[in-house]
């Protein structure tokens, strides 16, 4: 079964390790700059791009802003076409109500699409201590599944893995799971892929029951939508006898008519594609065609509390493409897993404080774990401006303030003294003794000054000790992009829109 | 309180901010983004997405109606199909010259038996040239969701260019939300292991899309 992300250790401890593992950093620099050089060209196609950015961010504002009507309205919809419709506060209530939901089928094994809204809430290990098998289908999932491990990117978690890694992982524990490797398997991608596609084959055509997430639900006709590449998803949304949705609340969209936006800058920001192999849409179930029992269940698990910070909420924009992780340098050299959710890079560095409170070491490191380069905000498709959420966020480490708690108002009380050190200056130091992370782009707003120290305690001491900070740099982000990584049309395209 | 009351309390409460009269249309959302990318004929729109199509690692054809049903039989004796899925709407003459044995698309056949199926043929309902995507809407000559799925190779015919759009928010306004749609660019593709693409883990590793003059008429009956 998949570890868990709780227990991870605090992100500069997690990083430094990372850092040290120079196979982890040649993989990750390699897929993380061929994303995103395709990324810029499948962008470049669109010479409104800039609109279509503003217009993805304007609907999910005007969802968010309105998010009980629209609720209300998915959910009228879903039931009018014979869906079931359940609502989970949290990841306890979530795991409850499917595990409950898949006894009542009377299976013990369940397929999965690839679904971060259920690795955030731990399903498989509930459904595991429920006598409930659960397969990860997606290629990437099912290597981490049999590998007993994390996934560490948002689009391709096993990008860790080697394919040596991947050929031993699948010779070893495919058996243990049903349909073992075929012998003599080499490392080739494809026979790695075809062997893959025989395992799962075997568990798509007999399950009765799978589980998956959704990239959007449409409030308006009750539409549920998966963005895939593989098929994987297909299979689990139409052969089974039951499917059930678990979607965080925020992935509403008010009408059909949006999809026209999201289905643009969704694939090209994510796989650099014109679109994606794959898009399924269904509504309720259909007579005869897919499952004859249809379940969402709407997921809260902090995100009303994200909701009610009216800086943080723009976090909810979220359309998970992984743009921002692509072009981050902190996440490039600390990977993944340092992040300890399964979101990672700058999106994880906004939303996992926020979902789990910044109270733990962890969750307050996080906001430090960037150079505040910007490269996050300048990619994102819907423009969330994530370093404005990240001094925030440090602001409310250092200073405390009202925050919402399982929908209750609390006050934080300032990480003084030692806590707020530690918590704040591991992780800025952690990135500060790397002049590498920081040269990288720097960002530095005149807002944000007062929250970087004039000398760092920890590791960055010693660099700090005999320099200034560096002040807000001359050259502007976007010309920076254009001299050092971007490919000139991007950032001319997007001109305009940094702050 | 039930979850439903509390989750949608906990966001009433969440956005005192909000004015208790704004309407959610209050919210601006400016659509000045494009219809469409640029200006094309419908030969030059069709010519866009043979062209995206192809480049999505789909195989493209063309073909009037007098040529088709010899082309899908050419094409399906190239694959050795034995077998060919097919949905029950789909125009008789299509098949006519096929030598394959036609499994028709029925609620009651399982997934297994349709795995042992070679090929399968249908219609769709949209093709999106920007994109190379391919539209099935679950229509009598497109059928079940499943059967463009397991089978290993699926063949698709287009009929241009009633059936082609230029863009994605041109495809939404044609397609029907209540009906359960696929969207099809490319064989089914993964890119996990160290980013090498590999066509084909689970949806049918070869597409093919005929691309179909002259109109919905095939030829006279009598012919
Ligand atoms: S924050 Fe923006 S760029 Fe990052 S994953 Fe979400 S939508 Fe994509």
């Amino acid at each position: 079964m998949n570890g868990a992300y709780l227990g991870m250790p605090a992100f500069p401890r997690a990083a430094a390790a990372a850092t040290r593992d120079g196979r982890l950093r040649a993989n990750l620099t390699h897929a993380t700059h061929t994303i995103r050089d395709k990324r810029a060209r499948a962008v470049a196609e669109l010479d409104d791009w800039a609109q279509l950015r503003a217009a993805g961010a304007a609907v999910k504002d005007r969802t968010l802003r309105h998010l009980d009507h629209y609720l209300e309205q998915l959910e009228a919809a879903v039931t009018a076409a014979g869906g079931q419709v359940h609502w989970a506060a949290d990841a306890e209530e979530a795991n409850r109500i499917v595990t409950e939901l898949v006894r009542e089928t009377g299976e013990r094994e369940v397929v999965k699409v690839k679904s971060m809204a259920t690795q955030e809430i731990g399903l498989n290990e509930a459904l595991a201590e429920a006598g409930i098998r659960a397969y990860e289908t997606d290629l990437a999932e099912l290597i981490v599944q049999l590998g007993n491990d994390l996934p560490s990117h948002i689009l391709v978690p096993a990008i860790h893995r080697n394919r040596s890694e991947i050929r031993d992982i699948f010779l070893a524990e495919m058996g243990r799971w049903g349909r073992p490797a075929p012998e003599g398997l080499s490392d080739s991608p494809a026979e790695l892929a075809e062997a893959a596609r025989l395992h799962l084959r075997e568990k798509f055509l007999s399950a009765k029951v799978a589980i998956s997430g959704a990239n959007f639900m449409v409030a308006e006709t009750g539409t549920l939508v998966v963005v895939e590449s593989e098929g994987n998803g297909r299979m689990c949304l139409t052969l089974p006898e039951t499917l059930i949705s678990v979607v965080g609340i925020e992935k509403t969209v008010p009408t059909w008519q949006d999809l026209e936006i999201f289905l643009q800058l969704l694939p090209r920001s994510s796989t650099a594609e014109r679109m994606n192999p794959y898009t399924s849409t269904w509504t309720g179930t259909t007579d005869g065609d897919g499952p004859g029992t249809f379940h969402l269940v709407l997921l809260d698990n902090g995100r009303t509390d994200t909701l009610a910070d009216t800086v943080g909420r723009q976090a909810l924009r979220c359309i998970r493409c992984s743009a921002c992780l692509n072009v981050c340098p902190v996440y490039e050299r600390a990977g993944g897993h340092a992040y300890g959710s399964p979101y990672p890079g700058p999106i994880g560095a906004i939303l996992t404080p926020q979902l789990r409170g910044v109270e733990g070491a962890l969750e307050s490191s996080l906001p430090y774990a960037s150079s505040l380069c910007g490269a996050c905000y300048e990619v994102c498709p819907v423009a969330i401006d994530i370093p404005e959420v990240l001094v925030h966020l440090r602001e409310r480490v250092v200073e405390g303030g009202e925050v919402t708690r399982r929908g209750t108002r609390a006050v934080l009380r300032p990480a003084r003294g030692h806590a707020a050190e530690r918590a704040a200056m591991r992780a800025a130091g952690w990135v500060f003794d790397r002049p590498g992370v920081l040269r990288a782009g720097m960002r530095l707003a005149a807002r944000t000054r007062r929250l970087h120290p004039r000398r760092l305690p920890g590791p960055g001491r010693a660099w700090s000790q005999t320099r200034e900070l560096p002040a807000v740099p001359a050259e502007s982000f976007r010309d920076w992009w254009q001299r050092t990584r971007g490919t000139g049309t991007e950032s001319a395209r997007q001109g305009g829109e940094g702050t | 309180m039930s979850s439903r009351d509390e989750v949608l309390g906990r966001v009433r409460r969440a956005l005192a901010d909000v004015p208790g009269g704004e309407r959610p249309e209050r919210v601006p959302v400016r659509r000045d983004y494009r219809r469409v990318h640029g200006s094309r004929t419908a030969e030059e729109t069709v010519e866009l997405l043979a062209e995206n199509l192809a480049d999505y690692r789909a195989v493209v054809h063309r073909s009037d109606t007098e040529g088709l049903a010899v082309l899908i039989r050419t094409l399906l004796a190239r694959r050795g199909a034995r077998t060919v899925a097919v949905p029950q709407g789909l125009e008789p003459w299509w098949m006519a010259a096929a030598d394959a044995a036609l499994v028709e698309d029925r609620a009651a056949t399982t997934a297994r038996e349709l795995d042992t199926v070679d090929s399968v043929v249908t219609g769709c309902a949209v093709a999106v040239a920007e994109t190379g995507t391919l539209v099935l809407d679950a229509g009598p000559d497109q059928g079940r969701r499943r059967i463009t799925l397991v089978p290993d190779h699926h063949l698709c015919v287009v009929r241009v260019p009633d059936q082609v759009v230029g863009s994605v928010p041109e495809a939404l306004a044609r397609l029907d939300p209540r009906r359960p749609l696929t969207w099809i660019s490319g064989p089914s593709a993964t890119s996990d292991i160290e980013l090498d693409r590999v066509e084909g883990v689970h949806g049918p590793r070869t597409l093919e899309v005929i691309l179909l003059t002259g109109g919905g008429a095939g030829p006279l009956p009598s012919r």
